[in-house]
């Protein structure tokens, strides 16, 4: 299978691999996929008190295209509002990382990963988003 | 013969890793993949040749000098072919590969005499186009059973026996598995199917050249024979039929008549001669090339055992044949791993079945866990293979790996104590 630059870049110089401590309040945690599947992405971001991302880390099991898929969106969604992110669609990944038509399951699965995470720190701070509403 | 050498050797030690990736496209991979084919031996292409040009006769010209002698050379290659699987001469039927063999074997005996006899027998693990053709069989009304696996890869003799009726006319059990390399007890099955009366096929594709093989001792009343796994030419293949007690088969493919009006078509005369002289070669080598690719896996196995933790080999490791390592590294994928060392030529278990995504079916049999069957690699190794190859390869692998791992959710639980297991996925 023939894949893009890019793709392999991402694959080759992950960037933001990593974990930060999912039982912070400032940090959201996206944990999608199965082993049984052959992806899991966890996907974490930090998230400043205006709600804008600072900083993100993900891991991946899965095959190149996941690990480069998740890379990119980690890229991505720094500097972002939690909202922004949140609006990112898995064809901008798919496309920008030009997937074969068998692996965009991995770029659902990294947008599946951003709003898992972004969910899970809203449930965090629900009720400070809330009072800040 | 020393350029096709070069060709599986190594590229030089001293080339650095970092000059190595610069010149990833020039460099010599390192091949690792003897299950899915092998190098045509220089001796086999040497004997070829001459039947390209000079000796280009039809072998069944009867009339002058150009068919006796290509007819000649293919008698030669006949009872080369023969010689190794304890057959006779006139038992051998050349075809294009083992999988018209095995095409020809289940089709053409359950044809024969599936009116009295519409069952057959056959195993999970097959290779495909044996599944395909007892699929396409049952298709056309005839009854299949497939039997599964123990999580060593063997059959169960007793379910064998079991699943053997009065209506049963075949049963195709393969000798050696291509993705696991584990050994049917071929002699057992053979013994169970001579006193029920029942022909017995193997796939013998990736046995010829291992293990000893008897078609009389072993009581084999059909086996399926490949060129290109034993270092002869892709394109040829061969299909032992016994003539007595004979065993009748329906031509799949019609015509001429060739091939005791088993199968038409004229006899791929450079292609025959290179199976009979590959089988040749074998004949007088094997048991020492046997020992040799038993030493480097064994010494592979162990290094990848020191580095590194939490690998998995897949089927038995005894019944095995020396050059077959199917090793799951746990928490990392396969496909991933492979994009990681592509100056390595090995197979994954999640994706050596051609395009699916799906792990091997093969690993799932055996019940191997999903999450491991996707992180499976076999590694092939073969005639050519050097010491040197496999220590480069081991590193490679093991720092593709490592650096997977701390990539992994998976590995990162797992070192936290989480049990994978203990999580509700959602399976997508």
């Amino acid at each position: 299978m023939a894949y893009s630059e890019k793709l392999i870049d991402h694959y080759e110089n992950p960037r933001n691999v990593g974990s930060m401590d999912k039982n912070e309040t400032s940090v959201g945690t996206g944990l999608v996929g199965a082993p049984a599947c052959g992806d899991v992405m966890k996907l974490q971001i930090k998230v400043t008190p205006e709600g804008i991302i600072e900083d993100a880390k993900f891991k991946t099991f899965g095959c190149g295209s996941a690990i480069a898929s998740s890379s990119l969106i980690t890229e991505w969604v720094k500097g972002k509002s939690i909202d922004e992110a949140g609006a990112i669609k898995n064809s901008q990944i798919a496309e920008e990382l030009a997937l074969p038509p068998v692996k965009v399951h991995c770029s659902i699965l990294a947008e599946d990963a951003i709003k898992a995470a972004i969910s899970d720190y809203k449930t965090k701070n629900g009720a400070a988003a809330d009072a800040a509403e | 013969m020393q350029r096709a050498r070069r060709r599986v050797t190594l590229p030089d030690k001293r080339v650095s890793e970092e000059a190595f990736k610069m010149n990833e496209l020039k460099a010599k991979p390192i091949y690792l993949d003897y299950q899915a084919t092998t190098p045509t031996d220089p001796r086999v292409v040497d004997a070829m040749l001459p039947y390209f040009t000079e000796k280009f006769g039809n072998p069944h010209s009867r009339n002058h000098s150009f068919g006796w002698e290509a007819e000649d050379a293919v008698d030669v290659a006949r009872g080369q072919v023969a010689k190794i699987i304890g057959a006779s001469a006139k038992e051998i039927i050349f075809t294009s590969g083992a999988t018209e063999s095995n095409n020809l074997a289940l089709k053409g005996v359950m044809k024969f005499y599936g009116k009295k006899k519409p069952h057959m027998i056959t195993v999970v693990t097959e290779h495909k186009c044996v599944l395909d053709s007892a699929r396409h069989l049952e298709q056309e009304g005839y009854k299949v059973t497939y039997l599964g696996v123990k999580d060593n890869g063997l059959i169960d003799l007793e379910e064998l026996k079991a699943a053997i009726t009065d209506e049963t006319a075949l049963v195709s059990v393969m000798g050696v598995n291509n993705e696991i390399g584990v050994i049917q007890p071929l002699k057992e099955i053979g013994e169970i199917c001579r006193e029920r009366k029942v022909f017995f096929h193997t796939d013998c594709a990736q046995a010829v050249g291992k293990i000893d093989l008897d078609v009389d001792d072993m009581k084999i009343d059909l086996m399926s024979i490949s060129g290109h796994k034993i270092y002869g030419p892709k394109g040829i293949g061969a299909l032992y039929v016994r003539r007595r007690p004979r065993v009748r088969v329906i031509a799949q493919i019609t015509g001429g008549g060739q091939e005791r009006g088993m199968r038409s078509g004229t006899l791929a005369t450079p292609l025959i001669v290179g199976l009979g002289k590959a089988c040749d070669i074998l004949s007088n080598e094997m048991a020492e090339e046997n020992a040799r690719i038993t030493e480097l896996r064994d010494y592979t196995l162990q290094r990848f055992r020191d580095r590194l933790e939490d690998i998995y080999v897949n089927g038995d490791e005894h019944e095995r044949v020396s050059g077959n390592l199917n090793i799951s590294f746990a928490y990392v994928e396969g496909e991933s791993l492979l994009m990681d060392i592509k100056n390595i030529a090995v197979s994954s278990g999640s994706a050596c079945t051609s395009a699916s995504l799906e792990p091997s079916y093969v690993l799932r049999a055996l019940g191997v866990d999903e999450e491991l069957a996707h992180t499976s690699l076999r590694i092939g190794i073969g005639r050519y293979t050097t010491k040197e190859e496999l220590d480069q390869a081991v590193e490679s692998i093991c720092v593709a790996v490592e650096r997977l791992r701390e990539m992994s959710p998976l590995w990162e639980m797992a070192q936290e104590g989480i049990d994978i297991k203990s999580i509700e996925w959602a399976e997508h």
